[in-house]
């Protein structure tokens, strides 16, 4: 590797390979370690009950799928997944509607100020609101709502959305914009029909990594929700409340919960990156 | 028609964010302000408020196991950024070159930040267990001692903090391979040229390049450990005993177990200084840095 190449000799060859090997060897670890505990959760929710209670790790065995028909027919899992859905759709689609404009207002108007104040709302503990929450909603009689869980989800997904979505806008060239004011569009017009279209993409990873986020959300939904609306992140911990355990049961549900983040991740992984640090290497 | 366009036009600067600023000072403003309301009562839900002043906070002050509370969140993230920091930028530096696979690789990688952290917890739980967990065949099989995990006093903060680290050490990881791979390779080669060795290189050329990455990246992560809350509470619940209860996960309690309203408001003051000063002090660091 030296720039004063002398002739390379058998022994810095074969170190190179070596060291490439090493480095190879070391890249696998890594990623054995990030995968394993997925791996085991599959592999428990394939289990059998007395397989997954045996003291020594059975790792070849019959499989089966007694456990993800127990978990779906027993518990009302499905109405659970349904909620979940319900509450991350509802979250982001609002988070969009009122997220997207103010992004792209951040944006042009270069409204730094606004841009902050948006970034303390993600460094402050959410559940400092919960107890105000959680007071108001009762008041309200709103415990156990959908309106309830959508609205401080929101909370959680709109500053994404416009921390993803202020980069979008700006890459959007404003002569573009211009030709359209010209043309006698108004702001609004254009915003919808020349800006959005071109910050597809953008729209997409910051809508999907929000959906993400309301469907991974224990903490608001643990304590705003009730038997109607409790999604599944809840339910699935009320798993292991009930005295013995089911092992099996309790990978299947895991399995169940993470598949649908699994896939959503692998559609946007590329964009994901830049959301959830969140322009930190931008900035 | 025309004049309501119009005069949207003319106000376009403010009446696009407009909707996402009410929803930020209702939900988060207003509640904020409420808690501090809240916290100036004596209020145990379900029966009637009482004005009670500052009595929570002095409370607070002199509960121990508010101050157990503190101590366990500034070690559960005293111990857990800074591994995650050290990994991260192994990680990186390792997966900083050219190799097939990338776009797999990286997917793998997000699997843990991504994952509900309720399932991961469960899952980590299981794999905990000091008698038919997967974690102590491990350790058996490498000729250690089984451990309790969990279950022990003085292991529970730290196996949660190795579940934080398996957690959120890739995010570091991105955020450091974005800024390394934004380095000038230039950089590298008058370095070599200057007969710099590697490790050389990477004290005077990457770290310095990479700095104000690693100062985000630990901004980021210190915040995010002081708010940790899914993995602590489902895995331990703050056991055993309180061994492992954060200041969150007791306020938590207070809140919504005990339902000591005004307390746990008071509580989730001191949690919010705690991270703001935090934030606060690390903010001076960077800009320091400059």
């Amino acid at each position: 590797m030296s720039l004063a190449a002398p002739a390379r000799t058998d022994n810095s060859v074969a170190r190179r390979r070596l060291g490439k090997i090493a480095i190879y060897v070391l890249m696998a670890i890594v990623l054995i370690i990030m995968l394993f505990p997925f791996y085991w959760m599959i592999l428990t929710s394939l289990r059998s009950q007395v397989d997954n209670t045996s003291p020594v790790p059975v790792w070849f065995f019959q499989p089966t799928l007694e456990n993800f028909r127990n978990v779906i027919s027993e518990n009302d899992f499905i109405r659970y997944t349904w909620n979940s859905f319900v509450i991350a759709t509802l979250s982001t689609g609002l988070g969009l509607v009122l997220g997207l404009p103010a992004a792209y207002s951040i944006a042009r108007y270069k409204q730094n100020g606004l841009a902050l104040a948006i970034l303390m709302a993600r460094l402050t503990p959410y559940i400092t609101y919960l107890v105000p929450w959680f007071l108001a909603f009762r008041s309200l009689g709103l415990i156990d709502t959908y309106f309830a869980l959508t609205m401080t989800h929101l909370i959680v997904g709109m500053p994404l959305i416009i921390w993803i979505m202020i980069s979008f806008f700006e890459d959007v060239p404003v002569d573009l914009e211009e030709a359209a004011y010209i043309d006698g569009a108004s702001k609004l017009g254009t915003f919808i029909k020349v800006v959005l279209p071109l910050s597809a993409p953008g729209t997409v990873a910051a809508a999907i990594l929000a959906f993400i986020f309301s469907w991974n959300q224990f903490l608001f939904s643990l304590v705003l929700s009730g038997p109607n609306t409790r999604p599944v992140p809840v339910a699935v911990f009320n798993f292991i409340s009930y005295g013995q355990i089911d092992f099996g049961g309790l990978g299947a549900a895991a399995v169940l919960i993470t598949l649908p983040v699994v896939l959503l991740t692998l559609l946007i992984q590329r964009w994901i990156v830049s959301g959830l640090t969140m322009g930190a290497v931008k900035g | 028609m025309r004049r309501a366009s119009d005069f949207f036009d003319r106000n376009a600067k403010w009446l696009f964010p407009l909707p996402a600023i009410l929803a930020i000072v209702v939900l988060i403003v207003g509640p904020a302000l409420a808690n501090l309301l809240i916290s100036l009562q004596d209020w145990f839900i379900g029966l009637p408020p009482k004005f009670v002043g500052l009595q929570n906070f002095s409370d607070a002050l002199g509960d121990r196991r508010f101050w157990n509370g503190v101590k366990n969140t500034f070690y559960f993230t005293g111990v857990a950024v800074p591994l995650q920091l050290v990994l991260g930028l192994g990680i990186a530096l390792l997966f900083n070159r050219e190799f097939p696979g990338k776009g797999i690789v990286r997917t793998i990688i997000l699997l843990p930040m991504v994952a509900t952290p309720v399932a991961i917890a469960l899952i980590w739980a299981l794999m905990f267990n000091p008698s038919l967990g997967v974690l102590n065949y491990f350790l058996e099989s490498l000729g250690l001692p089984r451990s309790l995990w969990v279950a022990d006093i003085t292991l529970a903060i730290p196996s949660l903090v190795l579940v934080d680290i398996w957690q959120w050490t890739p995010m570091v990881a991105l955020i450091l391979l974005a800024a390394l791979q934004g380095v000038p390779t230039e950089y590298y080669e008058a370095a070599r040229i200057d007969g710099a060795n590697a490790l050389q290189a990477l004290r005077y050329i990457t770290l310095p390049s990479i700095r104000s990455a690693i100062v985000v990246a630990l901004i980021l992560r210190t915040v995010d450990a002081l708010k940790t809350f899914d993995i602590i509470y489902v895995i331990t619940g703050g056991g055993p005993g309180t061994a492992s209860e954060t200041l969150n996960v007791f306020a938590f309690k207070t809140g919504f177990e005990f339902f000591r309203a005004g307390y746990a408001a008071s509580l989730l003051i001191f949690l919010m200084l705690l991270v703001l000063g935090v934030a606060i002090v690390l903010n001076l660091v960077r800009q320091g840095r400059r």
